[in-house]
């Protein structure tokens, strides 16, 4: 009987394990840093307006929409690419490559979590949801099935897509596609490159592995560099400018101020005197400057 | 080049948290080119730390790290000049602008021995007006005895200074590995006590 059980309590805890070890897969599918980071943008954006509704409720729909929408579009990514994942020393660990996942299910997943977030979304707002819907539709249609393996010039869609985020949550708060809207969605879209050719400049032999056509891979390392240098800066002056829009306190502007002259300043570096570790630290400093400027956006509110 | 720890990275993004919130609402309501002067010194204080924490203490390598550091002295004690003594506030811009090109011709152009002296008399000066201003204010009653909380970060930030101009040198006076272990820890103390001190004077 005492063995039965203990058999019986070793098989429940196994089950625990592998439900556990599942739930981490699905997790790590969703690439938990980068949706983070992009919803921090939308959130920042739509409590930018500081529209008369702001309120709890709104708050969580507009965080949920975009949540499963960044979500689903980051599964869908990763669902189409598992190939090239599975040809690269640095992603070759990943949930689908690695076999903790099956393909149908994540594309399920995928599929779902998308047609959640859209569906939400458009339920709030047609407006909104339509920018959302395009968000996912550049980076799942036009960047990852048509131009990632065909030109280095995708990432300029993989960039469009990020920017989306920012400009669908400041769209849902002032009801309108404004200035201020398309200049915090153009910081993003500046700051992605910064991210993307960072990683294709450290992790070069294994997007040529992979035959993934990368910046650094068709036009030097050299010009790579220069362009994460004026993309950052583009993204500094981009940010400054919104902000000003915005009509954020003088304060808050002196602050970004500050952080934007030390990205600028940075970028500026990276140009005359570019090295590998200098080039690190500023896509570094931009993803911290990106979330801080966020973060001061939102703080506004309060 | 001793790694940047995790206590390191924590004690770096204290001093940035301490000078953002001073660049925000620390300096509110004073004369525009004092808040000018101020958010440059607290600025270099903010980015510095930012840079430490991403790049590493291999940051310190740079020449320009010396002129960008004179800004840290030179900008706050400006802004306590144009605060306090306004009388003066165009000689001692005079002094910051010659000062800055001086150790910027000299670093990049000059021998080191030249370069040295011409830092060390910048740093002097704008060390001096950081440390002993508060004091003349308390004593005159021209601000509260809160103010020698900017006494003692002048202090702090010139021992900092001066640690790091001798391992520049290349002739530390305490080892290298301890002068970094140390740096972070200066840097917060520094901001704490210039937050404190505009605070309460």
């Amino acid at each position: 009987m005492r063995v039965h059980s203990s058999r019986h309590s070793s098989a429940q805890n196994g089950l625990l394990v592998d439900k556990r070890t599942k739930l981490r897969a699905y997790w790590a599918l969703i690439k938990s840093l980068q949706t983070a980071l992009l919803l921090i943008t939308g959130l920042a954006g739509f409590m930018s307006s500081r529209c008369p509704f702001l309120n709890i409720e709104m708050l969580i729909a507009v965080g949920g929409s975009l949540f499963l929408s960044i979500s689903g579009s980051t599964v869908l990514n990763m669902w189409y690419d598992r190939d090239l994942d599975a040809r690269m020393e640095r992603t070759c660990w990943r949930p689908l490559p690695a076999g903790q996942i099956k393909p149908p299910q994540a594309l399920v997943f995928g599929v779902i979590l998308s047609i959640a977030g859209i569906g939400w979304a458009l339920s709030l707002n047609a407006l909104y949801g339509l920018i959302v819907f395009a968000g996912l539709f550049f980076d799942v249609v036009i960047y990852t099935f048509w131009l990632k393996r065909r030109t280095a010039w995708s990432i300029l869609w993989g960039g469009i897509s990020g920017g989306m985020p920012v400009l669908a949550g400041r769209t849902m708060g002032t009801g309108e596609i404004e200035w201020v809207g398309i200049l915090l969605a153009l910081a993003v879209l500046f700051w992605i490159p910064t991210h993307i050719l960072t990683y294709n400049m450290r992790y070069f032999d294994d997007y040529a592995r992979a035959g993934v056509p990368t910046f650094p891979s068709v036009h030097g390392f050299k010009v790579t560099r220069k362009i994460i240098a004026i993309s950052s800066a583009i993204a500094a002056i981009s940010m400054g400018v919104a902000s000003i829009g915005v009509g954020m306190t003088i304060g808050y502007l002196r602050l970004i101020i500050v952080l934007s002259t030390g990205l600028l300043l940075l970028a500026g570096r990276v140009v005359i005197k570019p090295t590998e570790r200098l080039n690190y630290g500023l896509f570094k400093y931009a993803s911290l400057y990106m979330l801080s400027t966020m973060l001061l956006l939102a703080a506004e509110v309060f | 080049m001793v790694k940047v720890s995790i206590a390191d990275r924590l004690l770096l993004f204290g001093t940035g948290l301490l000078a953002a919130y001073q660049i925000v609402v620390g300096i509110e309501g004073l004369a525009t080119l004092a808040v000018a002067s101020y958010t440059a010194g607290f600025g270099v204080i903010l980015v510095a730390a930012l840079l430490m924490i991403v790049l590493g203490f291999e940051i310190l390598d740079s020449p320009l790290v010396v002129i960008v550091s004179t800004v840290i002295p030179l900008s706050i004690s400006m802004g306590l000049i144009i605060e306090y003594y306004s009388d003066f506030k165009i000689p001692y811009f005079i002094f910051l602008v010659l000062g800055l090109l001086a150790i910027t011709v000299t670093r990049l152009y000059t021998v080191q021995r030249i370069a040295s002296i011409i830092l060390s008399a910048v740093h002097a000066v704008a060390g001096t007006v950081i440390v002993i201003l508060p004091i003349l204010l308390a004593r005159q009653g021209r601000a509260t005895v809160g103010i020698l909380w900017l006494t003692l970060g002048g202090t702090l930030m010139g021992i900092g200074g001066m640690l790091l101009a001798f391992f520049k040198a290349g002739k530390p006076v305490l080892p290298q590995e301890t002068i970094l272990r140390l740096l972070p820890v200066l840097l917060l103390l520094t901001s704490t006590s210039f937050v404190l001190g505009f605070t309460f004077r």
